[in-house]
């Protein structure tokens, strides 16, 4: 039960993964109780997904020149230049520190002979700077703050609301003095709505892969959460920013993600040269298969940078029909490979393929395609600059320029400050991948795990120092926290007034609007986009909006009703994905994974920007998506120069194919295309 | 205990996987409930198999169009389900007869087929909330029991973590893969079904806690509470309840060494007690 005592103030952390459980352990060590809500038990929240490690400057990369600053440039220029730079300077430099305390904590971290922990090369850097637990990164990380948030749970100062989940904020006030005083939630079981106060709500909820149908996220990743928020009058920040992998292993309900090490190892990308060819793999001739990326790319074959496999492979199969079977599939091959090899470099990855797909790799060629996997637009946040404010931007860094600035915690966002990651709401907060913040235009790979726990960590302490001098909310009316819970009830039973047979009607069957959705969003609003092709997901949108509003739920229970919940999100991610294809859709230029064949470069001078999307209540006037104002910030870039992104590539393929990116290689592969730099041993 | 009649083994899984043909029809079985306190029933529904198919699939099929072999419209199941790719646990359930993850479980290895069947039940050891799934609170209760964590001082940047050999982070890697999702519980006979939470720190404490206890007294700070770790396994519901079935290292779908675990703490907590006992304490 929530405590209403005048004298005690607490706060409301929605989300149980990284983000969540650091800012949750963060906050109640602060003496500060925290009421925990997840949809799920916080153990198995999407964090334990996350398999290739944790970014961070250490030692031995430091002795060859790395730097806390270093890795700052490189997640500025993996991005695109569309992050705010003082967060992620910030970012950089704490985060020596959180591998630190996760180690404290008793998290495994491979280690080297002597007992150090070990370092493995990963991508936009030429230097060893993740580190990593097995093949189960996010899984072990996400273990140890799960058992300090026990340890803490256990002495009282959490409590853990778990299988409940989040329906809104609850906003008091007019324009610029409203403050979230808490949440309404629903108890999944039991099918209970109750209001909840809170001095501060932190809103850790991830992403929302779900939109776009089948993605390498979990089953909860749906963005409703964010949705709710956004309703409610939060800002929403770079939607349109979806990173998609190209090595994902298609699922029946779900994709799961293939390591690129697969063809760093000798992987070869092809689809069958024949149209249709339902011959298997094995009886298909050498002359007889297209391994286009090799034929488009000579230089680079299969190592192509990550975006360009992932557009290839996608033309391939969406645009030319090509896909392996019909279907939107192409083979990566290892089979040419011994088989002592594969075991001893990849065993790991292909024992999980073997396990899901039901085929060895060592025998037949997966069958793999791009997957959406992270959402780096999220909820817009704001924050207090830091103290090194230079007169003028730094240029390029290059590995082993000393440093600009040291690396004392204020340097890029002032420890502490009230406002840092709270969203354009007051008492409102955004941490991990519902933000917008520290990413841009493309996450660096193993940047994700550190970005949530930096936020928990950092950011918990501002959440704190909020609250303090304000007056508590158990001061609050009753009466705020009952109409909440009113609206609440009204949406769900009017929901629940709609049951009946779904099976008669597929067009309001919650089901097949969510289905059709994804395969809208995936088809025309992640790989490649176009404006003709985009104005045409506004048009479906708005139809699967229409057909939501008549809705049917084949379940009357009012006990443990998925359905339910399933089908509130459902309406939730339809906004979501209204307010992403308009972003797109504005976005007349080309920048990270946002890929507009209609503006293949990059355009500074109009788009070096943050789009915002607000979500005006009522402003529907039967034009689609008119409720989403989209309007749009500056980027802080006064740490670094935004420069062509380019990756050092000198020996551009020649292709007239116009999705050639124009700007930019960033890339997994890059750094074992190329000699080792400077900083490698 | 672990009856094993209808799960194929490795060999007949890609035998299975050899013959399954696509497009085939195959029915599900359902054990559902609707809630705490209510009856039981069976229910039956035709599933048509496409390639690569997992029972998760399955259930989403039938979630869409809840229609019964018999023709009659009913509720959709529900079920419990997260990461998919076998780490968060919630998907586990009881199929044909044992206790698995439903997200790994391959329809063409299970029901190859045209009219084959596949039961789901929902695991027996825990309360259900409704169909197939269960409320496993009592086994995250179990790892306070043991203060499955490491007392650090606080979140203040004191430094790195002890050194440690590679060989002990393996050894501490391999237990820390268990990602609480009970089939150890499940498939354990000392351990039953137990709704009265006062009761639940006197009744056995499994096979997934005495390892969480193991992995903590194996790390450098965690083994500051060691003696609280093994105070907690001694006596009533502690690692002298252990029967010594030996079905939960069979059914551990990550390999974890439970029983080698189990026989670690057993050791520590005699010596513990005989320790004690010399202390007079």
């Amino acid at each position: 039960m929530a405590d209403n005592r005048a004298d005690s103030r607490r706060v409301i952390v929605v989300g149980g993964g990284l983000a969540g459980l650091a800012a949750t352990v963060r906050i109640a060590e602060a003496g500060t109780p925290v009421d925990l809500f997840s949809m799920v038990p916080v153990k198995r929240s999407h964090s334990v997904c996350a398999q290739g490690g944790i970014n961070a400057c250490n030692e031995v990369a430091r002795q060859q020149g790395y730097s806390e600053y270093q890795h700052f440039d490189e997640t500025i220029y993996g991005g695109d230049y569309l992050a705010d730079q003082g967060p992620v300077l910030e970012m950089g430099n704490f985060a020596p520190k959180v591998i630190d305390l996760l180690d404290r904590m008793g998290v495994p971290f491979n280690r080297t002979a002597e007992g150090y922990r070990d370092l493995r090369l990963f991508g936009g850097s030429l230097f060893k700077r993740t580190h990593f637990a097995g093949a189960s990164t996010g899984q072990q990380l996400l273990y140890a703050l799960d058992e300090q948030t026990r340890r803490y749970e256990a002495e009282g100062r959490v409590n853990k609301y778990e299988f409940w989940e989040f329906l809104a904020p609850i906003i008091e006030g007019e324009g610029d003095d409203r403050r979230c005083v808490g949440i309404v939630a629903q108890d999944l079981r039991t099918m209970q709505t109750r209001s909840f106060r809170g001095d501060a709500v932190v809103m850790a909820t991830g992403g929302n892969g779900l939109v776009f149908g089948q993605s390498t996220n979990s089953v909860i990743c749906t963005g409703g959460a964010a949705s709710r928020c956004y309703q409610a009058g939060a800002w929403y920040a770079n939607g349109e920013m979806v990173q998609v992998h190209p090595t994902a292993i298609p699922g029946a309900d779900k994709c799961r993600l293939m390591s690129e090490s697969a063809r760093g190892e000798g992987g070869r990308v092809w689809v069958p040269r024949k149209k249709g060819d339902s011959r298997d793999a094995r009886q298909i001739a050498e002359e007889e298969r297209w391994y286009f990326l090799e034929e488009k790319y000579p230089d680079y074959g299969n190592l192509v940078p990550r975006d360009i496999a992932t557009r290839e492979i996608f033309d391939v199969c969406v645009n030319q029909g090509m896909g392996v079977g019909g279907e939107n599939q192409v083979y990566l091959d290892l089979t040419h490979k011994p088989r002592e090899y594969l075991d001893e470099k990849l065993g790991a990855i292909l024992e999980i393929y073997t396990k899901f797909a039901g085929d060895d790799p060592r025998e037949l060629p997966m069958k793999i395609f791009p997957a959406v996997h992270y959402s780096m637009g999220g909820m817009w946040t704001q924050y207090e600059k830091g103290t090194y404010q230079p007169e003028t931007p730094h240029g390029d860094h290059k590995p082993g320029m000393r440093a600009p600035i040291d690396t004392e915690p204020g340097r890029g966002m002032m420890i502490g400050a009230p406002n840092n990651m709270m969203t354009n709401i007051s008492g409102l907060y955004a941490f991990g991948e519902v933000n917008f913040a520290y990413h841009g235009a493309t996450r660096l790979g193993a940047n994700a795990l550190l970005s949530c726990i930096f936020d928990g960590l950092f950011c918990g302490p501002s959440v704190c120092n909020y609250i303090k001098n304000l007056k508590p909310v158990s001061e609050l009316d009753a009466s705020v926290y009952e109409r909440a819970t009113d609206a609440e009830d009204a949406k769900s039973q009017k929901l629940m007034d709609s049951s009946g047979d779904t099976t008669s009607d597929p067009a309001t069957n919650p089901y097949k609007i969510a289905q059709e959705m994804g395969v809208e969003m995936t088809a025309a609003c992640t790989v490649v986009k176009t404006g003709e092709r985009l104005a045409k997901t506004m048009d479906k949108i708005a139809e699967l909006r229409e057909r939501y509003s008549r809705v049917r739920l084949g379940d009357t229970a009012m006990w443990s009703n998925q359905t339910l919940s399933f089908t509130r999100s459902v309406g939730d991610m339809l906004i979501m994905a209204e307010s992403i294809a308009k972003t797109s859709l504005m976005r007349e230029e080309s920048r990270g994974s946002h890929y507009r064949l209609d503006f293949p470069d990059r355009n500074d001078e109009r788009f070096l920007k943050t789009t915002v999307s607000e979500y005006q209540v009522g402003a529907s006037n039967g034009e689609h998506g008119v409720e989403h104002h989209v309007f749009y910030r500056d980027v802080d870039t006064s740490l670094v120069t935004p420069r062509a992104r380019t990756y050092g590539k000198t020996d551009a393929p020649k292709t007239n194919a116009n999705n050639t990116p124009a700007q930019g290689e960033r890339t997994l592969s890059d750094a074992s295309a190329k000699p080792a730099g400077a900083g490698q041993a | 205990m672990v009856v094993d009649v209808n799960v194929p083994d490795e060999q007949q899984r890609r035998a299975n996987r050899e013959k399954a043909s696509p497009g085939r029809t195959i029915t599900v079985k359902i054990l559902r409930c609707d809630g705490p306190g209510k009856p039981t029933r069976w229910e039956a529904f035709k599933v048509q198999v496409d390639r690569g198919m997992n029972v998760i699939s399955a259930l989403q099929r039938i979630a869409a169009n809840p229609v019964t072999v018999d023709g009659d419209g009913t509720t959709p199941v529900v079920w419990d389900s997260g990461c998919l790719e076998e780490v968060c646990g919630a998907c586990t359930m009881v199929i044909n007869g044992r206790v698995r993850q439903s997200c790994t479980c391959l329809l063409d290895e299970y029901a190859p087929s045209d009219g084959d069947v596949l039961t789901l039940e929902p695991m027996s050891k825990f309360p259900v909330i409704r169909d197939l799934w269960v409320d496993r609170e009592r086994l995250f209760h179990n790892l306070k029991r043991v203060k499955a964590w490491v007392p650090i001082d606080g979140t203040y940047n004191l430094g790195a973590g002890p050194q440690e050999a590679p060989e002990s982070q393996q050894t501490r890697y391999k237990l820390s893969e268990c990602m609480s999702c009970g089939c150890c519980l499940e498939a354990c006979p000392q351990f039953n079904l137990e709704e009265d939470q006062s009761k639940w720190d006197s009744t056995f404490v499994g096979a997934h806690a005495i390892s969480q206890a193991r992995l903590f007294n194996e790390h450098e700070t965690g083994k500051r509470l060691k003696d609280e770790r093994l105070e907690s396994l001694i006596g009533a519901g502690g690692v002298s309840d252990c029967g010594n079935a030996q079905n939960c290292v069979k059914v551990c779908p990550k390999h974890i060494p439970l029983t080698e675990s189990i026989a670690a703490m057993g050791r520590a907590v005699t010596i513990h007690s005989v320790t004690r006992f010399f202390k007079g304490k």
